[in-house]
């Protein structure tokens, strides 16, 4: 009788010290299911098929290209000044550079539809139409191989799933390993020191639709005094009719 | 008996947790279903809606003709006569205005649970209770107010609210209208010490689309208060003056904000079409960039240059 009783023991110690990261695999054992094998199996939310932004908001700072240095709202640090002051959409373009805008930590903000696939059973493909952007939020920690940097960088990600019978949940976007771009179309920069955390959330419209919303926090040591914040969103769309992808422009 | 199933029972779960790869246990993170909302929340105040309420900026709305042409006939003089000073604003200025959030909770004393939420008044916005209790709604007859009648529930991790039973008010501080029949959703998301409120305004008097806005805040550790009391005073309007007014067709600032960033005036007029990523593609030959920003370049908004000029 004492030996069970002592396996009992053991195996919760072995439990307790796996952590809070074996939460979510616990509790669905507890309730009886078997342990996701993979995100795409895990996700508490459908994130894939077409979006489109819908811009209700800083539409002035999106929809054109705002008067070259202006950068309102934005918590420019003064080493971005000199950079806000000296943009030159044409120099970009020669330098073939006409992709600034487009980088990670302003691509959600860009006037586009989203296309969202699983690209496999762990990583999450993201493509948008306005400059032909492709972004990959990769699952599980510690998968991201060393890589150069690049406008999209490298995106980890983390489903965060809602405890209790309703369910749901949002999944949770980091990202690093940027190239240097730009904020704004009208050059306010951010460094390849930035990194940015996201949090992706559906919600219901009253018209039956659904939205989604992507609060999106950027940090940069070098050209920003504080988080910037900004919180797009999208509109489901049924299918990719109006899907239309264009190449990057420094201009326009 | 009962310790051989517990054995049994725990030996089999951490097989499974041992097994189980350890990308996948990182990929999931428990999240409780409801948060704490209580507290100050800090405005960001990195999004624009408003474009600090220049004249006839309509931009980012979905209006019908009919909201276009009450908004024309607003004017911002209306403010100044006594009776309207301290009219304040309606329900949708909680994510409009510059004002952070106050938010409090009420609870039973006896069953412990959350009765409502309370987001604290500002000098010129109502305070609003989300009630949690499952009370119902009142009487579509029954008395609208600037705040509204607003219950709320927890969903999917995050508070959900509606609010009814609004007076006619705004949506925008430049008199883009808000009709007594229309409906605001809301969905408050707290992520860490960012709170995001999301308000999905629907009216069928004035708006084709719902107007959806969504602004960020941050958890201050200092306690916020926008409070402050309005008192009404003399601003060059007696009382029985008639009420401040244009003809829609003779707005005098129709087009100052639109010439003031070479914006297209389709645009500025709050249409539909322009909420969508293919009215870039119509605009791309016609639009001019304006001139360098040379002066309140900065966080300051547009506002200041208005007056600047």
């Amino acid at each position: 009788m004492r030996r069970p009783c002592a396996v009992a023991t053991g195996l919760a110690v072995v439990l307790a010290l796996l952590g809070g990261a074996s939460t979510a695999t616990v509790r669905a054992q507890a309730q009886g299911g078997a342990p996701p094998a993979s995100a795409r199996e895990a996700a508490p939310i459908d994130l894939t098929g077409y979006w489109v932004a819908y811009v209700t908001e800083n539409w002035r700072y999106r929809m054109v290209t705002p008067p070259k240095g202006e950068y309102r709202r934005i918590p420019a640090s003064p080493a971005a000044l000199a950079v806000i002051n000296a943009w030159d959409p044409a120099a970009d373009a020669k330098a073939g550079l006409q992709c600034r805008g487009y980088g990670a930590a302003a691509i959600m903000s860009v006037p586009a539809r989203l296309h969202v696939t699983w690209q496999d059973a762990n990583t999450l493909r993201v493509d948008i139409d306005a400059g032909t952007q492709t972004r990959l939020l990769r699952f599980g920690a510690g998968q991201t191989p060393a890589r150069p940097r690049s406008w999209q960088g490298d995106s980890t990600a983390q489903w965060e799933r809602v405890a209790g019978p309703g369910g749901g949940g949002s999944l949770r976007v980091t990202t690093a390993n940027l190239r240097a771009g730009y904020l704004r179309k009208n050059g306010v920069p951010y460094s390849e020191r930035a990194t940015m955390t996201e949090h992706m959330d559906l919600t219901p419209l009253p018209d039956g639709g659904q939205l989604l919303l992507v609060t999106t926090i950027v940090e940069d040591p070098v050209y920003l005094t504080g988080p910037y914040i900004v919180s797009p969103h999208f509109k489901r769309e049924a299918d990719g009719s109006k899907w239309n992808p264009t190449p990057c422009s420094s201009t326009w | 008996m009962l310790i051989h199933l517990v054995a049994r029972r725990l030996a089999g779960l951490a097989v499974v947790v041992l097994l189980a790869p350890a990308a996948v246990q990182a990929q999931i993170i428990a999240r409780p279903a409801q948060l704490d909302l209580t507290g100050s929340w800090a405005p960001l105040a990195t999004e624009d809606v408003q474009n600090d309420s220049v004249p006839v900026d309509y931009l980012g709305l979905a209006l019908t003709e009919e909201g276009r042409t009450r908004a024309l006939a607003y004017d911002e003089s209306q403010k100044s006569m006594i009776e309207r000073q301290c009219q304040g604003w309606g329900a949708a200025y909680a994510v409009l205005g510059p004002f952070g959030l106050r938010i409090t909770s009420q609870v039973d004393p006896v069953k412990h649970r959350i009765v409502s939420y309370t987001i604290g008044a500002w000098e010129d916005w109502m305070t609003m209770t989300i009630w949690m209790d499952d009370r119902p709604r009142p009487s579509a007859h029954a008395l609208h107010t600037q705040a509204g009648f607003t219950t709320g529930r927890w969903e999917g991790g995050a508070l959900t609210a509606r609010t009814t039973h609004m007076k006619a008010g705004f949506i925008r501080k430049t008199g883009v209208p808000l009709s007594d029949e229309a409906v605001i959703d809301w969905r408050f998301f707290r992520h860490g010490d960012v709170l995001t409120v999301m308000m999905v305004a629907t009216d069928p008097v004035y708006l084709e689309e719902p107007e959806i806005i969504t602004k960020g805040f941050r958890m201050s550790p200092a306690p916020l208060d926008f409070r402050d009391p309005c008192v009404p005073g003399f601003e060059g309007r007696e009382p029985g003056d008639p009420v401040p007014h244009f003809d829609p067709d003779r707005n005098p600032f129709v087009d100052e904000f639109a010439k003031l960033y070479n914006l297209p005036q389709d645009a500025v007029m709050g249409r539909r079409e322009t909420l969508y990523p293919e009215y870039r593609a119509r605009i791309k030959d016609s639009y001019v960039q304006p001139p360098p920003c040379t002066e309140s370049c900065g966080v300051a908004g547009n506002f200041v240059r208005r007056r600047q000029q």
